[in-house]
Formats: C-alpha cells, structure tokens, sequence
C-alpha cells in the first residue's frame, strides 16, 4: 500500500546523478592536469637551459649576469636576494604577529576584538603592487633618514612590507592554534595558583607550537614568493650578500624582470627564468613538506 | 536537612547562592568541611556540583555571567573579600578536573612548573618523586619524566594531574567527577590514591558513581537542584538516610 506513496526513482535522477559526479570529478581533474602541465613546462624548458648551461655552472658560479657578457648562471646571488627578503620579513612578522595573536587570543575583548580581526583582514587584502609602491615611496626615504648610506633599492625596504603583507598570515593561524588549546587546560594551570601571563607564555604558547611553526613556514614560503614588492623595492642587483642596506635580486625579481622584457623565445636568457622558476618551486614545495612534518612531530593533540 | 558540625571547619559556606546570570544555581548552601575528611558531592547532572566545587577555589571567576551571594570561609576568613589574592589562595587548594589536562611538557615539567611559578625553593628533583610517589605513577613513569605529559594513557595523566596538585602541598584537593574518563583499573588506582591522600589532606569529590562516593568518602553531600539535600556520614546517608528523596536517588530511582 504505502509503496504507492513513493515515486519510482526516474531514469532522469540517475542520469542525473552520474552527471553531478562527473561533473565533479571533471573539475577535480582540471586542477590535476593544470599542476601537472606546469611542472612539465617547468621541466622541458629547464631541461633545455641545462643542455646550454652545465648543473655545475648554475650550482657553483658566483656570479648570475644573464644578460651581460661575458654572461654566467650561478644562482646563488638570486636565492641570496630571496632569503636575505624572506628571513628579514620573518624576523620583523614573527614577534609581531605572535603578539598580535597572543593579544586577540587570550586578552583583547569588547572594542579591541572587534577592530584587529577586519584591520587585519585588510592589510591582507592591500594588493602587493600597492605595497611595493609604499615601499618604495615611504619605507625607503624613512630609512633613508635612519641610515643616510641605504640604497635606494634595498633588501631592508622590501623585508618590511613583505613582514607587513605576511603579518595577518602569521596572526591567524597563531590565533587559531592558541584558540585550539581546550580551556580544561587553562584550568589546570590556573588551579596550581598561576597568573594570566604565566598561564599564557608557559602552557598555551608552548602547546600551541606546531600551530605556530606551520603559521612560521607558510609565511616564509609565501614572502619566498613574493614578486611585486620585492621587484619594485629590493631593485635587479644580483649579488652576494649580507648587507640589508644595498639593492638585490630575488627570484621572483629576475623572473618578472626577464618575462616583461623583449627577451626571444627559445634563447637561453628565457629559458633561465624556468630553470630559476624550478628551483623557487623545489624551495617552496621543501617547505611546504616541512610544515606538515613539523605539524604531525610537533602536534600532541589535546583530543 | 541534617548536617554536619565540624568545630573548626577548612571550608564553610554561609547562605551561599550562586548565579549564572539571573539563574540562581546554587539555593542558600550552609555547609561545613572538616579538615583531612573525605567528602563525596553527589546528585543528578545539572544540581550544580561543579558550580559549589569550582566556587571553593574561585574558578568561577573566569566565567562572565557568574555571580555569588553569602560568603565561603576558608580556614575563617571570606575567600571572596577583595583583599584576597586569588592567586596566592588557589595554590592552597588544589584541583583535579573531570577531563586528565596535563600540560604539552614532560612529565617532570607538569609537576614543577606550578612550585618554581610560586618560588618553591626546595630541591625539584627530589619534588618531581615524591610528588609522582604520592600519586602512585612513579614506578610506571620514572624511566621516561622527559616524555611528554600527554603521552601517557588516560588513567596516567590523571594521576599526573593529581601529583601536579600534590606539588602545591595544598591544603585541600577539590576533584571533579576525577574518575568519570577512565576505565575500571585506573579508577581502582585513583580509588585506592584517595585512601592514602586523605592522612593529608582534605578532599573534596564529586562523583555520579555512588559506590565510587560509599568506597572513598567519610562523609557525603547529597545536591538536588541547587539545595543540598542531605548531608552527614556516608554509612549514615546510604543505609539510613532522612530524606526520601536521597534514598530515591541512591537507589536510583531517578537521576
Ligand atoms: N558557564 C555556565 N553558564 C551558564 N549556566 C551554567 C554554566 N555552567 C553550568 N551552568 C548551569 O548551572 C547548573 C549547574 O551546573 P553544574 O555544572 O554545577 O552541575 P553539576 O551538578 O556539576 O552537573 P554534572 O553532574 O552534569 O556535572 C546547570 O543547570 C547548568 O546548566
Ligand atoms: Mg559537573
């Protein structure tokens, strides 16, 4: 009787159906072949820049002049300009951004909690052009007031708005994991006669570690990444060095540099942006495996 | 309602009404707890068990919509007057909650944070043992102190919660349904723990098993509802207790 009550599944629902998952499964697939696709172009056309340019050159030469005779291809100077950027930026976001997710996460209420969320959600929506620009026109002339000897394409001006542009990056995913710590455990530390501070930067930080390690690294690899700002204020210097004060090139830089140019296809100056583009990719994709190692090593879960 | 008259009681609560916002959880609680006595708080879920426990060290205070009425003296004095330094007051009462919450350190960190924190200066180390001793985990663990506190089983970490209370030398243990997350053999342990800390301490437990409450308790606080119902000896309340209602819950009737 009640079998009356129920419509037949149609043939349309089960067509229907077997659409929806396809359809799915197809747009599941673009992202795969688009990944693949662009490591294959990455790897023929470093491929061809290796048979102009030996692994031993690119590897051991000091010196990366593309464009210039007598030219050579030591990368060195470019991963230099890279991570003198990056660890600067670290070193200014890092702090600042424990801070400012220690602050959110534990202490600020009403007025407070209210503002930082959506400011910082602002400056993470500043397109980069705009800070490279910022950079360029006030970071660097403040600099220049604290050291009158700064170039004015420098390591330091690029490190400090890329520390700018990570910032929220790093408050976030600080503020999730200090969130993540159950109270229970505040609790406990609170029950032993202990203070705010105590509880905060000896229990909750502490146990929140791998959160901010992962939040460390994503942050680094993004500031490695980084194209806009570091183009605009680091300048297109390639060279080996410690000095913060003075122009470099990241590689991102050189990339944007030799792609907006009239460089011919097929010439071993164009292929030398794939073969760079190679290794930024091989450093990113590294710390990529190392957040996730950190996450799984680090990560005694509170369940 | 019967109750119990310590002469000189280590907590009492006078007219005590305790408020979630204007939810009165806690009705007009006049209680006594003897020192170095056991008492076991039972009474069905929601009769405010943990709200009494967690005002006898003010944890409350962490929870916005708390309020309270009436006092709490510990050893004769309010613990709620401003002059108080919460802090300084909580190392003397200990807690034990109802989930295991060691801290993400090793083993021998859980236990000497809280005393280096309050400017213990004995020997740590020597803190470390006798702190793991008393709570009967040493054996099992004095191989492995720079281990991680949470790699311990269920049953471990809550006795790693008991000896980190332990290292405060306090004066009373509050313990909240200590047991409810372990399985028999741990909470045999804790059992058997609760009958050797009571030479030195004063211990309160709150507790949904009833012969939990008949094994370890000298005395027990039946709740209903806000109101303490009964309270006096445990052999008293559960062979012959006044109330009807406190013999419907202990035969379980209800709850
Ligand atoms: N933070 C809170 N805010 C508002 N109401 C609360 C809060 N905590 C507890 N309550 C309410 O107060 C009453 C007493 O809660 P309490 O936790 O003290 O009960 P309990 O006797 O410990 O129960 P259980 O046996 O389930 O642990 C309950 O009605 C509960 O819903
Ligand atoms: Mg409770």
């Amino acid at each position: 009787m009640t079998s009356q009550l129920w419509a037949k599944i149609s043939p349309w629902q089960r067509w229907r159906e077997r659409m929806v998952i396809r359809g799915l499964a197809f747009t599941a697939m673009v992202s795969i072949f688009t990944t693949v696709g662009i490591i294959f172009i990455l790897g023929e056309e470093s491929f061809q820049f290796f048979s102009q340019v030996s692994l031993k050159e690119f590897l051991f030469n000091t010196r990366w002049a593309p464009l210039f005779e007598p030219r050579s291809f030591g990368i060195w100077p470019l991963i230099n300009g890279t991570l003198i950027i990056a660890i600067g930026a670290i070193i200014f976001a890092l702090p600042v951004g424990l801070g400012i997710a220690i602050y959110t996460s534990e202490y600020a209420t009403g007025w407070w909690q209210k503002v930082l969320k959506p400011v910082l959600e602002i400056l993470a929506g500043i397109p980069s052009v705009v800070y490279g620009f910022f950079a360029l026109t006030q970071v660097t002339p403040f600099l220049q007031k604290i050291f009158p000897n700064i170039e004015v394409f420098n390591a330091l001006s690029a490190s400090i708005v890329i520390a700018i542009m990570i910032l929220p990056t790093i408050a976030s995913i600080c503020d999730d994991s200090l969130r993540a710590i159950p109270k229970t455990v505040r609790d406990g530390a609170y029950a032993l006669g202990t203070r705010k501070s105590e509880v905060t930067l000896h229990i909750v930080v502490p146990a929140a570690l791998s959160g901010i390690l992962a939040s460390f690294i994503l942050a680094f690899s993004r500031a490695i990444g980084e194209t806009m700002a570091v183009t605009l204020a680091a300048g297109a210097t390639p060279q080996l060095t410690a000095n913060p004060l003075v122009g470099v090139q990241a590689m991102t830089a050189y990339i944007a540099q030799v792609s907006m140019g009239d460089v011919a296809h097929g010439t071993v100056e164009y292929q030398s942006i794939f073969a760079v583009g190679l290794v930024l990719f091989l450093m990113t994709l590294a710390m990529n495996l190392l957040s996730q190692f950190i996450v799984k090593r680090y990560a005694r879960k509170y369940e | 309602m019967m109750s119990q008259k310590f002469t000189s009681p280590i907590l009492q609560a006078t007219n005590l009404n305790l408020y979630y916002g204007t939810k009165k959880v806690v009705k007009n609680l006049n209680m006594k707890i003897g020192k170095k006595t056991v008492t076991a708080m039972i009474g069905p879920s929601g009769c405010g068990k943990s709200t009494i426990l967690r005002s006898f060290n003010r944890m409350n205070d962490f929870i916005d919509t708390f309020s309270h009425e009436g006092e709490i003296l510990f050893e004769g004095s309010d613990i709620y007057k401003s002059k108080i330094d919460v802090t300084e007051f909580r190392r003397r009462i200990g807690m034990v909650f109802q989930k295991p919450n060691p801290f993400s350190s090793s083993i021998a960190k859980n236990i000497t944070w809280g005393p280096k924190i309050n400017g213990y200066k004995g020997d740590l180390n020597e803190l470390v043992e006798t702190s793991l001793r008393k709570a009967a985990l040493w054996d099992e663990v004095k191989d492995k102190l720079n281990d991680s506190g949470l790699a311990l089983s269920g049953g471990q970490q809550q006795r790693l919660c008991i000896a980190r209370a332990i290292a405060m030398d306090p004066e009373v243990i509050l313990m909240d349904e200590p047991c409810s997350a372990l399985d028999p053999a741990s909470t045999l342990a804790i059992e058997d723990l609760i009958h050797d800390l009571k030479q030195q301490y004063t211990i309160v437990i709150v507790t949904h098993n009833m012969q939990q409450a008949a094994r370890v308790s000298e005395y027990t606080a039946f709740m209903y509802n806000g109101d303490l119902v009964e309270y006096g000896p445990t052999t008293k309340l559960f062979s012959t207790p006044d109330e009807k209602l406190t013999r419907d819950y202990i035969v379980g009737r209800f709850g």
